[in-house]
């Protein structure tokens, strides 16, 4: 998990700035954002295989700190991550014609990025299923970026949910939400009773329980969200798009 | 932590945006759908431990009252005690301070998604939404979104007009219910409902509801979208493009359908109940007030209509001949 500085647009601002410790943080919560995403994305739309995929994801990162591309970003012109994914495009087509020429860049390092960890992720994905990843057919390229992005949050969010609550020695709390709202085993969803039954617990505390993780999750992806936007209203843009709902119509 | 599924992603999508129901006997089940204003789930009431449909406003800007105007709809919905229309259980605010209302969750498919059935039993559906909508005028309230969404047909056979979001109802001075989220509805207006602006579904609107002229908007406002309802009946097209029924359709039907839509409100049925009428009488063979037939077509409907005792008499006839031709010597 990357540091979220708490104030807001930070991220967006941050990478623009020209302090570079302001710049580096800015851009350790920004790859911690999108690197999945930008991973997942090279290897299905641009058909490259892992290691390609892994060292053009470094390298889009370490090329965009050094020549500070990603901080001539217009929030008037498009959303942060439509001009990210716009970027990444010209990035990767450039790379590939200029194949053989010194790599540059490749010395700069931000947070640790898992690409095993995003590589089994993409194994269950529809466009890698059957076919071997680099075979993906012809996908929806924004969706495919946007949807990553959106599993990335939701991760990081969760995460921190599952942080938060241990720290405050929460953890039924967040039980009853992983049994509900998490588990992918049941094929059919547990009811309060059930998981009442389950954790020792009575159905009225359930209905807290969730209540409290869900105000939760949502506060955290949110803040998460908040900081990675330019603008309140791309922000509200990608809220209402994120959760169907306005984050300014009631309290988050 | 493994991997988000998509599954997940999407119950947590939708939890994210849950609304907080710690201290009431509420708990969700799923989310039915939404709208541009709100949401409808699936919930569980513990206390009579049976599955409801929950409606959760969603606050918009600039439109603080919006709360209240939920709790009017519930208020009519509640007075609207019909076996066609969907019964209000509940009102209340949740603790993050929305508006809500439990109702009963109807179950079935919508108009549009049922599977094909005979003609006479889509007319006699259209017969009972007419019950059910004269019903409403009744009490002073004009649905104004009526069409194949809206109707719930339930695996019995029962008929459900479902979303009153944008009634109007008349005598209040704020003229209308306000736009929701029942699924189905696709309003792109806001909720505000004063002069000019714009509230249900192109294809089944009025002109006068759609030039947003509320003030003429009545009761055949909605016998014009039950006319369009008929029409999607009638030629099995459901998505409101065509505008004419036409091809199979028989001549009465498509005069009633012309007569339920034409676009001056005076030409067309004075209320749902004669509409009702026409459409009854149509599918038991006898004469609709919207069609001038001309001899052979009265001749053929009597015979239709009156076919089993023609036959009879005919036989006797044949027979008689047939006697006297052999005995009659």
């Amino acid at each position: 998990m990357g540091s979220f500085p708490a104030t807001r647009h930070s991220v967006v601002a941050g990478i623009a700035s020209a302090d570079t410790h302001t710049r580096r943080v800015a851009f350790d919560a920004l790859v911690s954002a999108y690197w999945r995403p930008v991973y997942k994305y090279v290897r299905i739309k641009w058909r490259r295989d892992r290691e390609d995929a892994a060292d053009l994801t470094q390298e889009f990162f370490a090329r965009a700190f050094e020549r500070g591309s990603l901080g001539r970003f217009e929030p008037a012109r498009a959303r942060f991550r439509t001009f990210l994914r716009v970027c990444l495009d010209g990035f990767v087509a450039n790379e590939i014609k200029a194949r053989g020429r010194l790599k540059r860049g490749g010395e700069v390092s931000f947070v640790p990025l898992d690409f095993a960890a995003a590589e089994h992720e993409l194994s269950t994905h529809p466009a890698a299923l059957g076919a071997g990843v680099a075979l993906g057919a012809d996908p929806d390229e924004d969706g495919l970026f946007r949807q990553e992005w959106v599993r990335g949050l939701f991760s990081d969010a969760v995460a921190a949910l599952r942080a938060s609550c241990e720290a405050a020695g929460k953890t039924t709390q967040f039980a009853v939400f992983q049994r509900y709202d998490l588990d992918d085993s049941a094929e059919v969803r547990p009811t309060y009773a059930q998981l009442a039954a389950e954790l020792g617990i009575p159905a009225t505390q359930v209905t807290n329980y969730l209540a409290f993780t869900r105000r939760e999750l949502r506060r955290l992806l949110l803040e998460r969200l908040r900081s990675l936007c330019a603008s309140d209203e791309e922000f509200r843009l990608e809220a209402r798009e994120l959760l169907g709902t306005d984050p300014a119509s009631r309290p988050a | 932590m493994s991997a988000l599924s998509d599954a997940a992603l999407r119950r947590l999508r939708d939890a994210a945006d849950a609304p907080d129901l710690s201290g009431t006997k509420y708990e969700i089940v799923g989310r039915i759908g939404q709208g541009g204003m709100g949401t409808v789930y699936r919930a569980r009431d513990r206390e009579l431990g049976r599955e409801i449909a929950l409606k959760v406003v969603r606050l918009p800007e600039g439109a603080p009252d919006v709360a209240a105007r939920m709790m009017r709809e519930a208020r009519t919905l509640a007075r609207l005690e019909h076996p066609g229309i969907v019964p209000v259980h509940d009102v209340g605010t949740l603790p993050d301070g929305r508006a809500f209302y439990a109702m009963k969750l109807v179950r079935g498919a919508p108009l549009h998604e049922l599977p094909a059935t005979s003609l006479a039993e889509r007319l006699r559906i259209v017969e009972r939404v007419c019950e059910a909508v004269a019903f409403a005028h009744a009490h002073g309230v004009i649905h104004r979104d009526l069409k194949p969404q809206n109707v719930m047909v339930g695996p019995f056979g029962e008929v459900l007009v479902m979303d009153w979001g944008v009634a109007k109802v008349v005598g209040e001075p704020a003229s209308s219910l306000g736009a929701d989220g029942v699924p189905g509805t696709d309003h792109s207006a806001e909720p505000s409902t004063g002069h000019g602006v714009v509230l249900g579904t192109p294809g089944y609107m009025a002109p006068e509801q759609a030039a947003g002229d509320s003030s003429l908007v009545d009761a055949r406002t909605d016998v014009y979208a039950i006319g369009a309802l008929l029409r999607d009946v009638c030629t099995g097209n459901a998505d409101g493009s065509h505008p004419d029924a036409s091809g199979d359709v028989p001549r009465p039907l498509r005069a009633i359908i012309r007569r339920a839509m034409a676009p001056e409100p005076w030409d067309r049925y004075a209320d749902v109940t004669a509409l009702a009428r026409d459409v009854a009488a149509f599918r038991a063979g006898d004469r609709v007030t919207a069609y001038n037939e001309n001899l052979f077509e009265r001749g053929r409907r009597i015979a239709v209509r009156h076919s089993t005792p023609i036959l009879l008499v005919l036989a006797y006839l044949v027979m008689r001949v047939t006697f006297l031709a052999v005995f009659g010597r």
